[in-house]
């Protein structure tokens, strides 16, 4: 066993886990935070998004050891006082979700692609940068659209 | 339209825990004193077992219990079960091999299962399964559909010694030959329709739970049917006694069909729950999921059409291989048949069908429904084969499709369906319009200045939903009925409760269901919750599947709330002092007529509670009301698909250019949904015809079984979609709903395929249709240019 610790969602945790515990296993067992998923094990559909020191990563195939000391912010994260983050009042408006799995994650990847990108953004390079994120029920046109409505409330709500 | 009735595009109310993170899904779920099951699956596709030796798993760190099939033989614990008999032209009963839940002495397929190991943590339980030894007598496996009836193929069922479930048929055969001795024209093609791997993004999970105290289990599952599940474990594995058997299928993260079946995973979890007394978890990884999960699609056919001398279509005859896999999922047989030739007619006058199909075991995983579940393997048949008749007979696509469109209703077809309304011609009318189909020509010659090379399909599809009748389906062999049942419980303070036998794994239904009972209480959607989902709850329902939530399911709701509409009258007419007759109900107040005296809903709901107003013996206090609602036929949607493309022939990369759907799904809830129902639709059937394919090696494993291996439609795959709605209501449920859920996936494929062939300027080209198999195809092409 070794320790780590971690600031999540602004709170500092510390943990005694197995060397080979993953950061998704760490938020979703030990801190009992479900909303970030794992939907495959090979690193390529992003429902396990978080941010770890303001960059999307996928929390499936990072070891939670290699975190410590971070900052990490995950969905439940994201709104304040009540307040839903632009982001997910944008997929709730447009949307951009049916079964709520593959969510969390495109919101988390959208505001990293919103971060590194700018705040208007064409449907060509939301598309692009959203290839490490997979949704079986949208058909990603409303997801797109979210995606894009969500980056200029960002800009307002600066 | 109210602003939250029936019509109106409400945001959806499930959405405010999804986009936080607090949806609940199996996974999310822990019991206390829980442990953690992880299986042993073949590496084989076709072997016996000589031995299995568990006892250095037992003895490894964490673990609690190894389980076999001979702990489930011991237990009396039954197999697996398909529930939907089908009979051969002989009249002899399909041959449904037996499917424990774990191997007894032989594995089927790369995935099947042989043993569980139940752990203190799962990484304790999966480096246990390693510690498991088998010894297998390797047996020659069956992978290729079209040889795996040849005589001295290996035998993977004894009840089925040349691996055929069932030699079925459909249709007058007789007709059909006297149509094709009178045709001027007949067209022939083969088509494969190719395998699928589900793939909804929440991976298949269950939690067994056994109260001792009480000597009940309960179940947590990702299902799209949990009282389905329950009567399945309970009356035919045998797990429980219904009444001692609770399921709860929570948040589901999508299902797509392969969510309807009972599977293996779930039956050992609860049955090993009270084998060891705590309870039992399983969450299956992305590759269990293409190994285990139920495949879909996977026919062969061989297809003919006859015309007359102008094109109007005399008749068909299809000849069907089906892969059904190693054994008979849960509704896998009734797939390819009762939910496929019945389609083949499309929108289509066609007199006279002959239909024959052939139920097929290999040595793969099985196959069931996926979305659509025949109708789209039946509609990339027929759309197929009008466009190749259209070009072969030199006439325009769109010309063909109207000229031989059915035009007026009801319309009988030659294959069971009677079509009860629809305008066909409107669909496509509408689609041509926007998808300026009279500019394509331009489009192409401009795409052709860029070496490009542009082409057009249509797809003029049919389906049958709100599934079904029960008698009808019950004539046809289905184990069970299909209708749909709700309470409605309206509160005192007249807040209401609508239990519901559906399922919402996606479908929005805890708001278009809201949205009904606005409409027809005349208060907020805010003011209804709907309750699915647990079978202690909600008394029975069939669940959601075949685009049936909303015509059978809100049918359902319909007809209870019709009745507590006319107890609140009695009820009304007793507060108001004024006779039944007299009572109106309008806009959520009922009002004696002609007068300024109402009470609004909610009072009336408090005056049925305390009841003061009226003697017991008159009228029973509460209001709360229950419905079944069995569906007098199927419903059909159809519409008109676009697809416009541009393959570049140096790299074979196809680009969809454009996409138009107009579809006729009857009278509609919630357009924002019913869009974002076809948008998906849409992604998962151009999927099947650019990128999705699973593929089998000889030896029978799986080697698109990773994300890596299987092309999932990503967001560049795709354009974005012009949906256009064209109505006519169902003239059979009371709402006048047709179903709008598995439109885009029946639609897409022919439509894609189709675009893809006209670009090219011939018919051979498979699904997927990969790059480098359009680009081999479009050397061919350039080649043909080439020597004209």
């Amino acid at each position: 066993m070794i320790s780590v610790s971690m600031t999540v969602n602004g709170k500092a945790v510390s943990a005694k886990i197995d060397p080979r515990t993953l950061l998704v296993q760490f938020l979703r067992e030990n801190l009992l935070l479900t909303g970030t998923h794992v939907g495959c094990d090979t690193s390529q559909c992003g429902a396990c998004v978080v941010h770890v020191d303001g960059k999307a990563i996928k929390s499936c195939t990072t070891l939670a050891a290699t975190c410590d000391g971070a900052s990490v912010v995950t969905i439940e994260g994201l709104a304040h006082d009540g307040v839903l983050h632009p982001m997910q009042e944008a997929f709730r408006e447009n949307h951009g979700l049916q079964c709520g799995f593959c969510t969390p994650g495109m919101i988390m990847s959208a505001i990293d692609i919103v971060n590194r990108k700018g705040h208007d953004l064409d449907e060509h390079t939301i598309r692009e940068e959203l290839e490490g994120n997979i949704c079986r029920c949208t058909g990603y046109h409303n997801i797109v659209k979210s995606v894009a409505a969500g980056a200029h409330a960002m800009a307002g709500s600066k | 339209m109210s602003a939250t009735g029936i019509g109106a595009p409400v945001r959806r109310k499930e959405d405010f825990r999804f986009i936080t993170g607090k949806g609940q899904y199996t996974d999310d779920i822990n019991r206390p004193g829980q442990t953690h099951a992880a299986f042993l699956r073949s590496p084989h596709a076709h072997a016996t077992i000589k031995k299995l030796d568990i006892s250095e798993a037992q003895k490894a760190d964490g673990v609690i219990a190894v389980l076999t099939g001979e702990d489930l033989a011991k237990d009396n614990v039954g197999g697996l079960i398909c529930g939907w008999m089908i009979h051969s032209k002989d009249g002899s009963p399909m041959k449904a091999g037996s499917h424990p839940a774990l191997a007894q002495g032989k594995v089927r397929y790369v995935g099947d299962h042989i043993a569980v190991v139940i752990a203190e943590t799962l990484a304790q339980a999966r480096d246990a399964v390693e510690k498991i030894h088998v010894d297998y007598e390797l047996l020659k496996p069956v992978i290729d559909m079209a040889h795996a009836t040849d005589s001295g193929s290996p035998v993977i069922h004894d009840v089925a010694p040349h691996n055929q479930v069932y030699d079925w048929h459909l249709g007058d055969k007789g007709a059909t030959e006297a149509a094709f001795a009178n045709a001027k024209h007949v067209t022939k093609l083969d088509i494969v329709n190719n395998r699928l791997i589900p793939n909804a993004m929440e991976p298949r999970a269950a939690i067994g739970d056994y109260d001792s105290g009480q000597d009940a289990f309960t179940l947590y599952t990702t299902s799209q049917n949990p009282h389905v599940a329950r009567l399945v474990l309970s009356a035919f594995i045998g797990i429980a006694p219904e009444h001692k058997l609770r399921v709860i299928a929570p948040d589901v993260g999508g299902g797509f069909g392969s969510k309807i079946f009972i599977y293996a995973e779930e039956t050992v979890c609860v049955w090993a729950a009270k084998k060891v007394g705590r309870p039992v978890k399983w969450t299956g990884d992305r590759t269990e999921a293409f190994l285990a999960d139920a495949h879909g699609r996977d026919h062969i056919t061989h297809a003919e059409m006859a015309m007359d001398d102008k094109g109007h279509i005399l008749g068909l005859r299809v000849k069907t291989k089906a892969n059904l896999g190693a054994y008979l999922s849960t509704f896998s047989s009734c797939v390819p048949t009762y939910l496929y030739a019945p389609l083949l007619s499309g929108q289509y006058n066609i007199p006279a069908i002959y239909v024959e199909v052939e139920g097929i075991y290999t040595n793969t995983a099985p196959v069931d429904a996926y979305r659509g579940a025949g109708r789209p393997e039946a509609t990339f048949v027929i759309e197929r084969m009008v466009e190749v008749a259209a070009r072969e007979m030199g006439q325009d696509p769109a010309a063909f499709r109207r000229k031989n469109f059915i035009k007026s209703f009801p319309h009988q077809t030659p294959v069971i369906m009677a079509y009860d309304t629809g305008n066909y011609g409107a669909s496509m009318d509408l689609a041509l319009e926007m998808a300026d189909y009279k500019n394509f020509g331009k489009r192409k010659r401009d795409s052709a200045k860029k070496g490009m090379l542009r082409g057009i399909g249509f797809s003029a599809y049919i389906e049958a939903c709100g599934i079904a009748p029960s008698a009808a389906v019950g004539s046809l062999g289905a184990g069970v009925g299909l209708w749909e049942s709700a309470e409605v419980r309206v509160n005192p303070v007249g807040t209401v409760e609508v239990l519901t036998g559906s399922h919402s794994h996606g479908q929005g239904h805890e708001t278009t269901f809201a949205q009904l009972v606005s409409d027809r209480l005349g208060i907020g959607i805010d003011q209804v919750a709907i309750v699915h989902g647990d079978t202690d709850k909600v008394q029975f329902g069939m669940g959601t599947y075949g685009s049936r939530s909303g015509a059978v399911g809100m049918s359902a709701i319909s007809k209870a709330l019709d009745k507590v509409v006319a107890k609140a009258k009695k009820v009304a007419a007793y507060a108001l002092e004024a006779s039944e007759g007299d009572i109106e109900f309008k806009d959520g107040r009922f009002s004696v007529a002609g007068t300024d005296r109402s009470l609004a809903f909610g009072e009336v709901a408090l005056q049925a509670y305390i009841a003061h107003k009226f003697s017991g013996q008159d009228l029973e206090p509460g209001l709360k009301e229950g419905a079944f609602y069995d569906p007098t036929n199927f419903t059909f949607p159809s519409g008109v698909h676009i697809c416009e493309l541009e393959i570049d022939p140096d790299t074979g990369v196809t680009r969809i250019d454009r996409w138009t759907a107009v579809d006729d799904f009857g009278n509609i809830i919630n357009p924002m949904i019913v869009e974002g129902q076809v948008h998906g639709g849409i992604a998962q059937g151009v999927g099947q015809a650019l990128l999705e394919g699973a593929h089998y090696d000889a030896n029978g494993q799986l080697v698109t079984a990773s994300y890596m291996d299987y092309c999932m439609p990503r967001a560049d795959d795709l354009p974005n979609f012009d949906i256009g709605i064209t109505t006519t209501p169902c003239t059979t449920n009371p709402l006048g709903i047709k179903g709008c859920g598995e439109a885009g996936a029946i639609a897409a494929p022919p439509a894609v395929i189709n675009a893809i062939t006209d670009a090219l300027g011939h018919e051979q080209i498979a699904m997927p249709a990969s790059p480098q198999a359009v680009w081999r195809a479009a050397q061919k092409s350039l080649h043909k240019l080439a020597a004209e």
